[in-house]
């Protein structure tokens, strides 16, 4: 859609911070507190669209520094309801461990992440390849004013498409909640990992940004295991070069005129 | 732009006095706001040298990591050599530009978005490179020992000689960026911003002049780092994140850069702001963002914008006619 959300990593870290008040903090349950994240997310997405990058849509430079004020904003705002202390730890819901061929061991509670994000993933694809609103999505970003001519309402499609995408960051939120440590700048390293992922995957495209996710998953865990973290997000910021460089539209990404 | 540059009577006055108040002003400041307004000139070098590498329409995400090249580069001379501060501020420029020629070959190969995200990560790469490589340059606690230097017998770690001294450096190079902008090289790079299909039709090799761009910026960024690291003693991988450059971003867009000044006002006005706010301790990055996110919302050309603006409101030099217009 044009539109660069610098804060996204932070709506991340609103509904993984939503996870810690209300289901560690004051006992509700997981999964309405999933639930509750992803509606607050949302709702922080629509007044960033309406407010922020629906203005600005014709500067794109100015949504993204609008978006960097949000993420201060957020930050600050979970500095204040968490307080600056240490890190908070959500107890995992899922107790035991999955254990297959004696060999591959799963925590729950990574077996249940991980089935829901395949399940959101398969949603958010038959949303985008084959409803009516997923072509009218690729047509706004691809020419917003022939869009417009064959009587597309374009404003809607970017609500919905800020809408899913901020839903979906508040259930990553929500997902990732119990399995690390919350603080006001997780958010810095989500960030990080997103651009890495969407750039090797090609811009736009759900199944190479899948594909790249995977493999930089894999990449970054051996690099990480044999020569330690710094080096591992080292090789990737390269990798992620020499993709810009060798094929600027990433490993599944299509053609895309100047 | 090129039609309003001579120097005037007018504004060489102008000139003047800003000079006098800049020279008596850390005389009657704290010790505090003397690092401060140090730091400020230094930035002012930062934002500027950024606006160079900007006038080709091309936001760079690694203008920090320049700065910080500048920095390590002093730190290792001072460390190694023992060299001297006249030596070590063109070193530090000179590297930050020999990174950024071998950079512009991968870099300047994309435009617009990718170009942006491309100098990100090629910039955390660098500062990453900082960080794990310990024997070198020291980690994450990074390289410490640069001792104010001492020259002609003037002991630069006090904060009003260091000022006097990074104020002329800052204004020198500020001048050549000047002269650089308005002479026929900077109407080149205006011209590939506005008009780069045009501009390689007559002859234009735009690789070539935004490459110039870049290196040249990177330069005196560098220059920049330099001459903080020699106050501040030490440099951390931490003062060059990607948190930094996105301050450089916001002094830039919030003064304004359509015009020389722009960015120089955005940082004056935006460092004095964020000192006023310096009470309200954990809300001041709200505050900040509140206040960036209006600016651009309201004042999308800049604070350096809202001269005009009022001007144009009360109609210029002659008594206001009528009142203004609403949609002016």
């Amino acid at each position: 859609m044009g539109v660069v959300n610098f804060a996204h990593g932070e709506l991340v870290m609103a509904g993984a911070f939503t996870i810690w008040l209300l289901h560690a903090q004051f006992g509700l349950g997981y999964i309405p507190a999933i639930a509750a994240a992803i509606v607050l997310v949302t709702a922080i997405g629509l007044l960033m669209e309406r407010l922020l990058f629906r203005p600005t849509r014709s500067d794109p430079l100015a949504g993204l520094i609008c978006s960097i004020g949000v993420l201060f904003i957020l930050q600050v705002i979970a500095a204040l309801i968490g307080g600056d202390g240490p890190s908070k730890q959500v107890p995992p819901p899922f107790h035991g461990t999955l254990v297959m061929f004696d060999v591959l061991r799963i925590p729950y509670q990574r077996v249940f992440s991980l089935i829901i994000s395949a399940a959101a993933l398969g949603t958010l694809w038959f949303f985008l390849t084959r409803s009516k609103f997923g072509w009218a999505l690729r047509a706004v970003a691809m020419d917003r004013e022939a869009a417009e001519l064959q009587g597309i309402n374009t404003d809607r499609i970017s609500v919905i498409a800020i809408g899913v995408g901020t839903a979906l960051a508040g259930l990553a939120g929500g997902l990732i909640a119990p399995l690390t440590n919350i603080n006001p700048h997780m958010g810095h390293n989500v960030i990080v990992t997103a651009f890495i992922v969407t750039i090797v995957g090609g811009v736009g495209s759900l199944s190479g940004a899948v594909l790249a996710a995977i493999l930089y998953a894999v990449f970054h865990t051996l690099v990480t295991v044999y020569f330690g973290g710094t080096i591992a997000t080292i090789s990737g910021l390269v990798l992620m070069v020499i993709v810009l460089i060798v094929k600027p539209t990433g490993l599944m990404g299509a053609k895309v005129s100047e | 732009m090129s039609s309003n540059s001579g120097f005037t009577m007018q504004r060489m006055v102008v000139g003047a006095i800003a000079l006098a108040a800049l020279l008596t002003v850390p005389h009657f400041l704290s010790f505090h706001h003397q690092d401060l307004l140090i730091f400020l000139t230094i930035n002012v070098l930062a934002v500027c040298s950024y606006r160079l590498v900007t006038l080709t329409g091309e936001w760079s995400l690694i203008h920090a990591v320049m700065m910080g090249v500048g920095a390590y580069t002093v730190a290792l001379l001072v460390n190694h050599f023992d060299l001297a501060i006249w030596f070590t501020l063109p070193l530090a420029g000179t590297a930050a530009g020999l990174v950024a020629a071998l950079l512009c070959f991968p870099l300047l190969r994309m435009t617009q978005f990718y170009f942006l995200i491309g100098s990100f990560a090629a910039g955390e790469a660098i500062r990453l490179t900082w960080v794990e490589f310990v024997g070198v340059f020291g980690g994450t606690s990074g390289l410490r020992g640069v001792e104010a230097p001492i020259v002609f017998g003037i002991d630069f770690l006090d904060p009003i000689p260091y000022f006097y001294f990074s104020l002329s450096i800052v204004l020198l190079c500020l001048f050549i960026l000047y002269r650089i902008e308005n002479s026929r090289v900077g109407l080149t790079l205006h011209a590939i911003h506005w008009k780069s299909a045009l501009a390689e039709s007559v002859g234009v090799d735009a690789w070539r002049y935004r490459a110039l761009a870049f290196i040249l910026g990177s330069f005196f960024v560098g220059i920049a780092g330099g001459l903080k690291i020699h106050y501040l003693g030490s440099v951390t991988p931490n003062q060059f994140t990607v948190g930094f450059m996105v301050f450089i971003l916001i002094w830039v867009i919030v003064g304004g850069y359509n015009k020389f000044y722009g960015p120089i006002i955005g940082v004056v006005v935006l460092t004095i702001f964020d000192e006023s706010i310096r009470s309200f301790e954990v809300l001041r990055p709200a505050i900040y963002g509140a206040m960036l996110i209006l600016s651009i919302l309201f004042l999308p050309l800049g604070l350096e914008s809202v001269p005009g603006k009022i001007k144009s409101w009360f109609g210029i030099g002659s008594p206001p006619p009528e009142p203004p217009l609403s949609d002016q």
